[in-house]
């Protein structure tokens, strides 16, 4: 594997400053100059409402960047007179930009003057990186990605042998390197070494949809860990590999499985991660079944579970796909039940945004599970589906902690135990 | 005493005129002219047009979503009253529309004076509760800085000093009038700098997100 990122630099706050500059400048001016105050936000936020401590209240994780960008923009800056973000101060932030934030997106939706904290979490978790301050677990898991092609060290050997079992377990081809291919298939690091039997499930699907597609070893990983380590050079080489390898492929189409954050990153900033635009078209696994399915090439038996689903955040509220998740139900589970607070509005799992790769916070996750633990006991069903590996893997750590009745089950799995094939 | 009032009526109220236009819009076309360097991915198929997006989620935030508003009960209701309420003095007052005749060649009609009153008293009170509520909840504490009380207070100076005005309370008429066109001064010539500019950004920074969701989308 190629190694091009230097490891960030020792620490050093004014870097930090520096690099929130260039990023912030040109997407989030606006957004820095706005917020109010109101603190509406607040009970938004699941890690607020699981400790009612203030700092969590998503506008606070906004205050170093917009300090740095009023420093920047105040005329009297150049006399030095303005203060300079502090290390202590940027040392509090650290925790509460990586930890304290799972870029879910919610806090947006409340906001009076629509403001995305999430998207100034993550230019400040770059500019903090830049500067040296950053978890060091987050860091390593993207670390990997340079060395080993992976978060999980999923290497093109580790990848050829798992498909193999995958494929001889779940009794259906697995192509690698097909050439001719017309869909490129990504796996997530994390199904295939935690959730093996949603890459079967979707390999099924897609073969009994009459698909012509494969799997690259020159581009698999989706997740994108430089992405939610604030490394753009990482997310950039990550981006890369996938996107020369589906090029390379000539396919027209490239699916993301059910991860959400390597959807949000390769659909809606893929274009600017590579600087231009990409030459194909990128489809989350349900936007990807949905379309099978309206084309009627994939059909399934209707099944007598009752159930609720988990919108990933990264694919509802922040991605746009919220209606196929329901469009594949649709027909096939009448006992579906919404939750009171479902759709763009859910809560967060607790461990997007790279929270579930930081142990620091793991009790403080199993503690927002609760939240949804509630919403599903509502629904007076006790089993919820979802479609995000990262959420499984968050969800199902406090299901164990907490020996919560209830069960977590995968959406394409659903689908491919109930497929009915020709 | 008729010297303050001429000094209120005029220079003052010229200058600070010109610095609240000139302010908002340097820091309007300063946004505006921020490079814009990112490079969209495209928008999902068959999804509003970018105007439609922006212009309907202006409209769009004035409500919350009923999940949230049971939360912020007090802010949303509160934050209606004294903006309307505001909204009502401001521009309903016969007064102030011979003022704003003045200025823009043209006026309306203005709503009865007892009722601009009520408005405005409602106004003050609803802004002393948030100034209130600011100081005690938590979350605005961590929150608030020196902008946000001064912007409160700022709001309030000319509020409560056109109550006073209005209801012959005090001290002489004019004394009160040049007192309350002196804190209009001051409310105007602060407003590009701190956070009552948010009067124009929650236009620009509603669009914006709006344009943002649409393109993915998302169905606030
Ligand atoms: S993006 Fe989510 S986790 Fe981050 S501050 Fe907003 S609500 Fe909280
Ligand atoms: S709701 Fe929006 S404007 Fe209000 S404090 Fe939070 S980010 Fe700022």
């Amino acid at each position: 594997m190629e190694n091009n990122n230097p490891t960030p630099k020792p620490k050093d706050a004014s870097k930090a400053v520096e690099k929130f500059l260039v990023s912030s400048a040109s997407q989030l001016a606006p957004y820095l100059e706005a917020c109010i105050h109101c603190g509406q936000c607040a009970h938004a936020c699941h890690f607020y409402e699981v400790t009612q401590d203030p700092k969590y209240t998503p506008a606070y994780k906004l205050f170093p960047m917009t300090k740095a960008y009023r420093r920047s923009k105040n005329p009297l800056n150049w006399l030095g007179m303005i203060p300079t973000l502090e290390e202590d101060e940027i040392a509090e932030w650290q925790d509460l930009v990586f930890n304290g934030c799972t870029m879910c997106g919610r806090c947006t939706n409340v906001c009076p003057m629509g403001i995305d904290v999430a998207q100034i979490v993550g230019a400040t978790r770059q500019a903090l990186t830049a500067a040296g301050y950053y978890p060091e677990d987050l860091m390593a898991a993207a670390e990997n990605v340079v060395q080993h092609g992976s978060p999980l060290k999923v290497s093109t050997s580790v990848l050829e042998d798992r498909l193999e079992w995958i494929a001889d377990e779940s009794e259906t081809d697995i192509p690698l390197d097909k050439k001719g291919a017309e869909v490129m298939f990504t796996i997530s690091s994390i199904e295939l070494m935690k959730y093996p039997d949603s890459v079967g499930a979707m390999a099924k699907m897609l073969n009994a949809a009459g698909v012509n597609w494969t799997i690259s070893t020159k581009g698999y990983e989706s997740t994108n860990f430089g992405y939610l380590a604030g490394r753009p050079d990482i997310a950039k080489l990550g981006t890369s590999r996938l996107v020369n390898a589906a090029e390379e492929l000539g396919v027209k189409e490239l699916i993301i499985p059910e991860c959400g954050h390597a959807y949000s990153v390769l659909r809606w900033n893929g274009a600017n991660i590579m600087g231009r635009p990409l030459g194909f078209k990128v489809y989350h696994i349900t936007e990807y079944l949905a379309k099978l399915k309206r084309e009627g090439k994939l059909k399934f038996k209707s099944i007598e579970t009752a159930f609720t689903y988990h919108d990933p955040c990264q694919i509802s509220r922040r991605g746009g796909a919220a209606d196929d998740a329901r469009y594949l139900l649709e027909g096939f589970a009448p006992n579906f039940v919404e939750m009171k607070v479902t759709g763009n509005q859910n809560w967060c799992c607790g461990g997007g945004g790279g929270v579930q790769a930081m142990n620091k916070y793991r009790d403080m996750r199993i503690n927002v599970f609760k939240i949804k633990a509630k919403q599903v006991e509502e629904t007076g069903t006790n089993t919820m589906i979802s479609a995000c590996a990262n959420c499984r893997l968050t969800m199902d750590e406090s299901i164990a902690e907490l020996k919560w009745g209830g069960k977590l089950d995968s959406l394409v799995e659903i689908l491919a135990d109930n497929l009915i094939e020709d | 005493m008729s010297d303050l009032l001429d000094f209120a009526r005029g220079p003052a109220l010229q200058v600070s005129v010109m610095i609240f236009i000139f302010g908002v819009l340097y820091r309007l076309i300063s946004l505006f002219l921020t490079p814009k360097n990112f490079i969209a991915s495209p928008a999902r198929e068959n999804v509003k047009g970018a105007f439609g997006a922006g212009v309907g989620e202006i409209v769009r935030r004035m409500i919350p979503d009923k999940e949230y508003m049971r939360k912020e009960m007090f802010a949303f209701l509160n934050g209606w009253a004294f903006h309307i309420g505001l909204a009502i003095t401001v521009f309903g007052l016969a007064g102030h529309i011979m003022f704003f005749k003045k200025i823009l060649g043209f006026g309306w009609w203005n709503l009865p004076s007892n009722f601009v009153m009520l408005a405005g008293v409602i106004t003050l009170f609803s802004l002393i509760a948030s100034l209130a509520h600011r100081l005690t909840d938590p979350v605005l504490r961590k929150l608030s800085t020196l902008d946000d009380y001064l912007s409160g207070g700022l709001t309030v100076l000319p509020v409560a000093t056109g109550l006073l005005a209005t209801m012959h309370l005090g001290l002489r008429y004019e004394t009160l009038i040049a007192i309350h066109i002196l804190s209009v001064c001051i409310f105007l010539i602060y407003f590009p700098f701190g956070k009552l500019m948010h009067a124009f950004l929650v236009f620009v920074t509603r669009a914006k997100t709006g344009v943002e969701m649409a393109r993915k989308g998302v169905k606030l």
